[in-house]
């Protein structure tokens, strides 16, 4: 579990620095950049890493670490689990190579018809199938557990935990399909022409869930993690398992509303996208509903009263306090972007701008991140054996955090209503419509370097945890819900009915837009070689 | 617990889950392929069936919007280029001059009429050319018009547009200052309808082939003939490009252009 902590955390704060690097090069701060493919290759280096590498190393050593503290049970099959973990391990270096050496920078979302160096996919294949070991494994622990356990309710963290895990199985064989149909053929020189269109589809299958994927650990700790470290206990079990079943069944089918602006896909398939895309705030808001209530009992247990007044006897020096508190406010700002992307109508005037850079960066590097902290400040002692003191040095890190990606990300959303792009190398500042743009965008490269500070802290802090005194901890324990025992429905302890649901929905989705586009001819377009001359 | 079966229709989380998704999706779907495409597309849709194939990107066949349907008939048998009157000599003008004599009743001795008829003197040859030539084949019906170009030869059109092209404008009325600024539907039309500033091909500048002046024709012509364009008793325009423009005016908007382009 540490081991996938720790290259988690170290491919983060590489990725950290280069996009860091990133913000400076594109800064009226100093001469454009010589060569624009330099910081094309940073790009596609930062997101790989912080949209695969990372994420997925957090869910598999969180997964496991759930496991065994909240079944109890030592993990059924070790070798496969490092085996998984060798591959995403070397995944990612292999893809990283051919992107350093300028051969594979074809952004993180792959983009055909541009067709890096095969190595770049086979990397990621790796990661992935890396990741399935992980994903057959938590399937295996559990059913191992039911064994052992007959008829017993599945345990909350657990349960969410396979949520994650199937939502990541079945989302992510959509950029599989990608890769492996589509694009390796052309890269490895078997076929010249790829159906970019067709591509783009699969790619959204993965491209909007894969965020849900990144979200679960962040939302188990919310509901499992959050309660108990504040002192208090989660408002609801039940509700919490509804809203990892409904994630799973509607953050699936949606991504399309991504090829907005694409015109492969038929009017009506997008709007059907659009309407399931909202449905998705319904688990988001269930979760800001318990979570809340959570704390606000929490509040008023140590004496909070009136409408507000419990938020004042909150504990606010609890690291965990301030990380879901941040969480929140992030997420509400990136929320609310994320709807204004989901309308087909507005999400034309945002489509390739800086808002959109905004938005995400608000959600995973904002929400999501910031509870990967929180949760692996929550992890550290129980997997170094030794206490984690820095209580002060949490905070700064914390409150870093937060602002810096606040101003980061807000200033994008300005410049991004005005119209200014995203992926670009740099931008002419000397140019009238641009001249206003460039203070925003020496606010953003602030905005990263405080990011930089706050991670460096965050290294810091888990290193003095490596080097702190050894600690005889209580056992480790998750959430407890104000109402505990009582009688659950067979529906909200596996996954049967919400597995049908979330894998019929996918058909009616995509099923047609798929067929449709594999049906028709003449729509493959010549690929486009990266880091060759053409 | 384990004895609780999930997919059976006793299990109310399997009926409401199952049913409350199927109703979403029902739903999105109706408003999707059904109810969106006909409200934008207008009438254009022929029929449900239509409605959801073009909300579903079902292909259809490839129809730019400059040539007729298939089983449509063209809008014009003129194929209008910048080239297609060539030089006019003298002796087409005389030609045209001895035709004409038959036209004075309606569009008066020197192509300015005051009866409400267009005026020809000053038009570009093309476009005159080109409306002889629709009502000839009918593009453009008319009941008055039509038996009296039968007669003609491609030529004697030809010699006809050039006289009247040759013809200055005159004034037959006195033009009262106009009180009124430049619609601005002339000058830059209405972007947010699809609509082109009609400046753009009538301004006398523009020179477009088969492309009238509408300086000083008759308030109740082109009130007509742009009522026309809009309610399809006229098609005789080149890519539609008329009935697209006008498509989306109003009567009070079709008058306030006739009065405009009367005055001046």
């Amino acid at each position: 579990m540490l081991a996938h902590f720790w290259v988690a955390f170290a491919a983060f704060f590489a990725a950290l620095l280069l996009g860091e690097w990133q913000m400076y090069i594109r800064s009226p701060l100093r001469d454009w950049i010589g060569n624009p493919e330099l910081y094309y290759r940073a790009v596609t280096a930062h997101g790989t890493a912080m949209g695969y590498v990372f994420p997925t190393l957090v869910a598999m050593g969180f997964g496991y670490a759930i496991v065994e503290l909240s079944l109890r049970q030592a993990i059924v099959g070790r070798r496969w689990a490092w085996l998984g973990f060798w591959l995403v391990v070397l995944g990612t270096v292999t893809a990283m190579i051919p992107v350093s050496m300028g051969l594979a920078t074809v952004l993180y979302t792959f983009y055909p018809p541009l067709i890096g160096n095969p190595f770049y996919y086979i990397g990621v294949v790796l990661v992935v199938v890396g990741s399935w070991i992980w994903v057959a494994l938590m399937s295996v622990n559990l059913s191992v557990w039911r064994k052992a356990n007959p008829g017993a309710t599945v345990p909350l963290p657990m349960f969410a935990n396979l949520a994650g895990a199937y939502l990541w199985a079945w989302t992510s064989l959509g950029a599989a399909i990608e890769i492996l149909f589509q694009i390796l053929p052309v890269a490895l020189g078997f076929r010249h022409t790829i159906d970019a269109g067709l591509a783009r589809v699969f790619f959204s299958w993965t491209l909007h869930a894969i965020v849900y994927f990144w979200l679960m650990p962040a939302y188990i700790a919310f509901y499992t993690l959050v309660p108990r470290a504040i002192g208090g206990r989660l408002y609801s079990d039940k509700m919490a398992r509804i809203s990892f079943v409904l994630f799973l069944v509607f953050s699936m089918p949606i991504g399309i509303h991504h090829l907005f602006q694409d015109p492969q896909v038929g009017s009506g398939v997008k709007f059907m996208h659009a309407v399931f895309t909202a449905m998705v705030s319904v688990p988001t808001l269930l979760t800001i509903f318990t979570i809340t209530a959570s704390v606000e009992i929490v509040g008023r247990l140590r004496g909070g009263v009136g409408p507000f007044g419990w938020l004042k006897k909150l504990p606010w020096q609890n690291p965990m306090m301030l990380a879901v508190a941040f969480s929140f406010i992030l997420l509400g700002f990136g929320g609310a972007g994320g709807l204004i992307n989901m309308s087909y109508q507005l999400d034309f005037a945002v489509h390739n701008t800086q808002w959109i850079t905004g938005h995400f960066h608000l959600i995973f590097g904002g929400a999501i991140v910031i509870m990967y902290f929180a949760l692996a400040y929550d992890l550290w002692p129980h997997l170094t054996g030794r206490a984690l003191a820095a209580g002060r040095l949490m905070r700064i890190q914390l409150w870093t955090w937060f602002i810096g990606m606040i101003v980061l990300t807000f200033p994008w959303h300005v410049v991004g209503i005005l119209g200014m792009p995203r992926r670009m190398a740099y931008f002419d500042y000397g140019h009238p419509a641009l001249t206003p743009q460039a203070v925003t965008v020496i606010i953003t490269f602030f905005g990263g370097l405080i990011l930089v500070f706050s991670g460096l802290l965050f290294i810091l802090v888990l290193m003095q945890g490596h080097r702190g005194a050894p600690a005889r901890l209580p056992a480790f324990a998750f959430a407890r819900p104000v109402h505990e025992g009582g009688r659950l429905p067979a529906a909200l302890n596996g996954y049967a009915l919400w597995l049908s649901l979330m894998i019929g929905l996918s058909v009616v989705n995509y099923g047609y837009p798929i067929v449709q586009l594999m049906a028709l001819e003449q729509t493959s377009v010549p690929a486009v070689p990266v880091g060759e001359r053409p | 617990m384990s004895e609780e079966r999930i997919f059976s229709l006793g299990n109310r989380w399997f009926t409401w889950s199952v049913g409350a998704v199927v109703a979403v999706a029902l739903l999105g779907a109706m408003v999707a392929f059904v109810w969106l495409p006909r409200t934008h597309a207008q009438a254009t849709l022929a029929s449900l069936w239509d409605a959801i194939c073009s909300a579903a990107g079902a292909p259809a066949p490839f129809q730019g919007a400059a040539l007729p349907g298939p089983g449509q008939r063209n809008p014009t048998g003129v194929i209008v280029s910048a080239t297609m009157m060539g030089p006019s000599e003298a002796n087409s003008i005389g030609n045209g001059a001895t035709l004409a004599m038959s036209c004075t009743m309606c569009h008066g001795a020197r192509g300015t009429s005051p009866a409400g008829t267009p005026h020809l003197a000053g038009q570009p040859a093309s476009g005159t050319y080109k409306q002889l030539r629709d009502f000839a084949s009918g593009h453009r019906p008319s009941a008055i018009m039509q038996p009296l170009v039968m007669s003609l030869s491609d030529q004697d059109m030809r010699d006809l547009a050039v006289y009247y092209a040759s013809l200055e404008r005159e004034r037959i009325d006195a033009v009262e200052p106009s009180d009124t600024d430049t619609p601005r539907l002339v000058r830059n039309g209405d972007p947010m309808r699809a609509i082109g500033a009609c400046s753009s091909c009538h301004s006398p500048h523009a020179g477009r082939p088969a492309t009238p002046v509408l300086e000083g024709l008759s308030e109740i012509y082109l009130r007509d003939q742009l009522a026309a364009f809009r309610d399809g008793r006229r098609s005789n325009d080149i890519n539609r490009q008329m009935r697209n423009a006008v498509q989306a005016l109003s009567d009070q908007e079709i008058a306030e252009l006739s009065r405009y382009y009367a005055s001046r």
